[in-house]
């Protein structure tokens, strides 16, 4: 059905023009090709023919398996204890040249838990680097949307005053926004550094020296954390700016009215300024989710994934291999593993909040 | 993309018609920034162009980090240079890739030149390298004298006890802040550079070279077991770090942090400004013997190069000693052949760095000569820092084998 709008329109057409080439030869192309070639074994250098190899690569990403173990005995029948624990039959005999367990073939234990009992759960996984990668993104992402969308909030009520100077404040707020993402990682690399770094320093002045230096970045148990921390810093004011254009469409009139009511503060907050900015809320909740699913560039800088996967993520797995490792088809199909989970995860926000009638 | 050939082709038709008789070869180097190295290659290029009339090489340099990428994305768009230069462990990737092809110089011409000067891959030469680079273990004969360390030959390099009880002695001194500085800030290709000698030593490798099929037994049979426990021991028991400063890398001997450092001849001359005494040892042997990494950049034919005798020609011309010499007074690197090496104050008989051109034409020992090694270089390098930061041996390296021979799996052998 030819519409008005897309015959009579030329030059809305011609203007879009541009811009509609551009998307569809860097974003929507790719996307399919990825999909495509995720079917793949495609490589970026290789004399070879590209073949289908149908779900391989994505059963090569996530395939899991479990085995429940008893723990060794020795000849009486006892546990054999080993460090004050129970010792169990070693992952590698069972996953190594085993010809019971075929399938176990190449896998490596992911992590294991014990349902009481003597006997303890294993999990394997194909891939346990990827596996990692996925858990590290969903608690990236779980520390980082509230936190952040609530920092800006926060920054967002302080700046949207009358005051004098108060822009000198939001251009402070906003500027690691402005800076490229790549400084910003490299300087919080020498923040962080474990020796001489300025937060170590700092922790050292203020507690007298009482505060041992801390490897932030070389320590599994703070990796993570410490890039959590310093992405949160980095984009907050990007999202204080959204948070603050929802502010200003408040209408003036509702605060009068609530001031003549005589509402406190908090009410004024709970029950005006809230309400108004619910749109506002469900865009920064899924601007924060999409942006902190992407996290890469941090981790490229700062850590490469290490100490010990402890900051894997899904995205630098995947330039990882299809650019490091020369996989396309491996790079291809974790892209599409994210996009699956990008995508549900949005459809699953944009239920849940709804505009209920 | 019709649109980049057509600007592409007037390109190409601008300077054909201004070249007429002469045919241009254009050529690709890694070395954009560094104003002493471009100002070397240019000299090579304009005395070749001046030296005959058929050829005249035109110079394109990209920045180090960026170069690879370039070569790669060129080779896609069909767009490659006749001359390129390549690291040494790439080229067989490069080559069995279709991006190069052998390069016709005579045999002879290249007898005298080190072991990892020469790209040889599928029985063909591809590349040849002006220099080579080489490393030691790098102390002063006051801390050797301090510690009553008996000093390290060739022919007597250090057993793996010696070096340890080295270690422990450093330790024991308590004068320095870690005993040994392995340069573990330098993440990348340095790993399997400096580190897979030491594995070699131990009897392993990266991947069987016998076959080059399979990682089985190479990098996880007894002998990559016994290297990887003492890779680990190494920073469990404070003889090294595992994460470092990039800082302390690049001043930390110097500054009297480390009482050893593991590092290459191109940072020897720092070395030797920090202490008169600074000596350069030959690495220990683990039991298989001493052994260090070879190969560096090299010179190439590209395999879409319409003229390949007249690039053969040019890199021919640049193997002359003087220019072996050049680079080497320039940038610092070991001179190819023993009598270019004469003419290089620092690398002639008793110079102050001679030593490393010893220990190159001794105990150099290329990477591994596969197209898969770009693949095998990364996976090694993650289960080394994994194992430095505490990981499993067993289980790091057998899942590093394991990817390894997935990867030649799924490259159908990568032609071997």
């Amino acid at each position: 059905m030819a519409s008005k709008f897309t015959v009579s329109n030329r030059t809305g057409w011609l203007m879009a023009g541009p811009a509609i080439l551009l998307i569809a030869g860097f974003v929507i192309l790719p996307f399919f090709l990825a999909i495509g070639l995720s079917f793949t074994n495609q490589r970026l250098v290789s004399p070879n023919p590209t073949e289908f190899v149908g779900l391989s690569n994505y059963r090569q990403l996530l395939g899991v398996a479990t085995v429940t173990l008893e723990p060794l005995r020795d000849d009486a029948g006892a546990v054999v204890m080993k460090d004050g624990e129970p010792e169990y039959p070693s992952i590698r005999s069972l996953t190594r040249n085993n010809p019971d367990r075929p399938d176990l073939a190449g896998m490596r234990e992911w992590f294991s838990f014990s349902l009481g009992g003597e006997a303890k759960t294993f999990v394997l996984a194909r891939d346990v680097v990827f596996m990692k990668a996925v858990v590290n993104t969903f608690i990236f992402v779980i520390v980082v949307a509230p936190v952040q969308a609530g920092l800006a909030l926060g920054l967002a009520l302080l700046i949207n005053q009358r005051l004098r100077g108060i822009n000198v404040f939001r251009a402070i707020y906003f500027m690691p926004v402005v800076v490229s993402i790549v400084v910003v990682s490299l300087l919080w690399r020498l923040i962080y550094d474990g020796q001489s770094g300025l937060l170590n320093n700092l922790l050292d002045a203020i507690s007298f020296g009482l505060i041992p230096p801390v490897n932030w970045l070389g320590d599994p148990s703070t990796a993570l954390g410490a890039i959590i921390a310093m992405s949160i810093w980095q984009a907050v004011g990007f999202q204080m700016v959204i948070w603050l254009s929802g502010l200003q469409t408040i209408s003036p009139t509702l605060y009068e009215a609530a001031a003549i009511e005589g509402a406190s503060k908090w009410q004024v907050f709970r029950y005006v300024t809230w309400p108004g900015l619910r749109n506002t809320a469900v865009l920064i909740l899924i601007v924060i989710t999409m942006q902190a699913f992407g996290l890469f560039a941090q981790i490229d800088v700062m850590t490469n994934g290490g100490p010990l996967d402890s900051t894997q993520t899904i995205v630098f797995q995947a330039v990882e291999r299809g650019y490091g490792k020369q996989d396309i088809s491996g790079g291809s199909a974790i892209s599409v593993i994210l996009f699956v989970i990008v995508l549900s995860i949005s459809l699953i926000q944009r239920f849940l909040t709804r505009e209920k009638s | 993309m019709t649109f980049m050939k057509m600007a592409a082709s007037a390109a190409v038709l601008a300077w054909a018609s201004a070249a007429q008789a002469q045919e241009t070869l254009s050529m690709w180097y890694h070395g954009a920034g560094n104003e002493v190295e471009l100002k070397l290659i240019n000299e090579v290029i304009s005395d070749f162009n001046a030296s005959q009339s058929d050829w005249k090489v035109e110079l394109q340099s990209f920045p180090q980090a960026a170069y690879n990428d370039s070569v790669v994305a060129g080779a896609l768009a069909g767009n490659l240079p006749d001359i390129l230069d390549v690291d040494g462990p790439n080229m067989p990737n490069w080559a069995w890739a279709g991006y190069m092809q052998p390069l016709p110089i005579d045999e002879s011409k290249i007898a005298s030149f080190l072991p990892g000067t020469k790209g040889i891959w599928d029985g063909k030469l591809y590349s040849i390298g002006l220099w080579d680079a080489a490393v030691a273990l790098v102390t002063r004969q006051s801390t050797l004298d301090e510690l009553g360390l008996r000093k390290p030959t060739v022919e007597q390099p250090w057993t793996r006890d010696e070096f340890m009880a080295a270690l422990d002695a450093a330790k024991a001194a308590g004068k320095w802040e870690y005993p040994l500085d392995l340069g573990m800030a330098w993440t990348g290709e340095w790993y399997p550079y400096a580190f897979s000698p030491f594995l070699q030593s131990f009897g392993g490798d990266i991947v069987d070279r016998s076959t080059y099929k399979t990682a089985e037994g190479a990098l996880n049979g007894d002998a990559a077991l016994a290297f990887g426990e003492w890779w680990q021991g190494l920073f469990q028991n404070g003889y090294a770090q595992a994460t470092q400063d990039p800082a302390d890398r690049d001043g930390g001997f110097a500054a009297g942090k480390y009482a050893f450092s593991w590092n290459g001849n191109w940072a020897a001359l720092g070395a030797l400004a920090a202490f008169e005494d600074t000596v350069f040892l030959p690495p220990p042997d683990f039991g298989a013997g001493p052994k260090i990494g070879g190969a560096s950049w090299q010179f190439g034919v590209s395999a879409t190069s319409k003229h390949p005798e007249g690039a053969a020609a040019f890199i021919e011309f640049a193997l002359q000693d003087k220019y072996l010499a050049a680079f080497s007074n320039g940038i610092g690197l070991i001179p190819a052949t023993p009598t270019a090496s004469e003419m290089v104050d620092n690398y002639k008989s008793g110079g102050p760095l001679a030593v490393f051109g010893e220990y190159s034409s001794k105990m150099a020992l290329v990477r591994p000569v596969t197209p898969g090694y770009v693949v095998q270089a990364k996976v090694f390098e993650k289960a080394l820092a994994d194992i430095a930061n505490g990981a499993d041996v067993a289980a790091t390296l057998d899942a590093a084998a394991d990817e390894i021979n997935a990867d030649i799996e799924k490259n159908g052998g990568y032609g071997h």
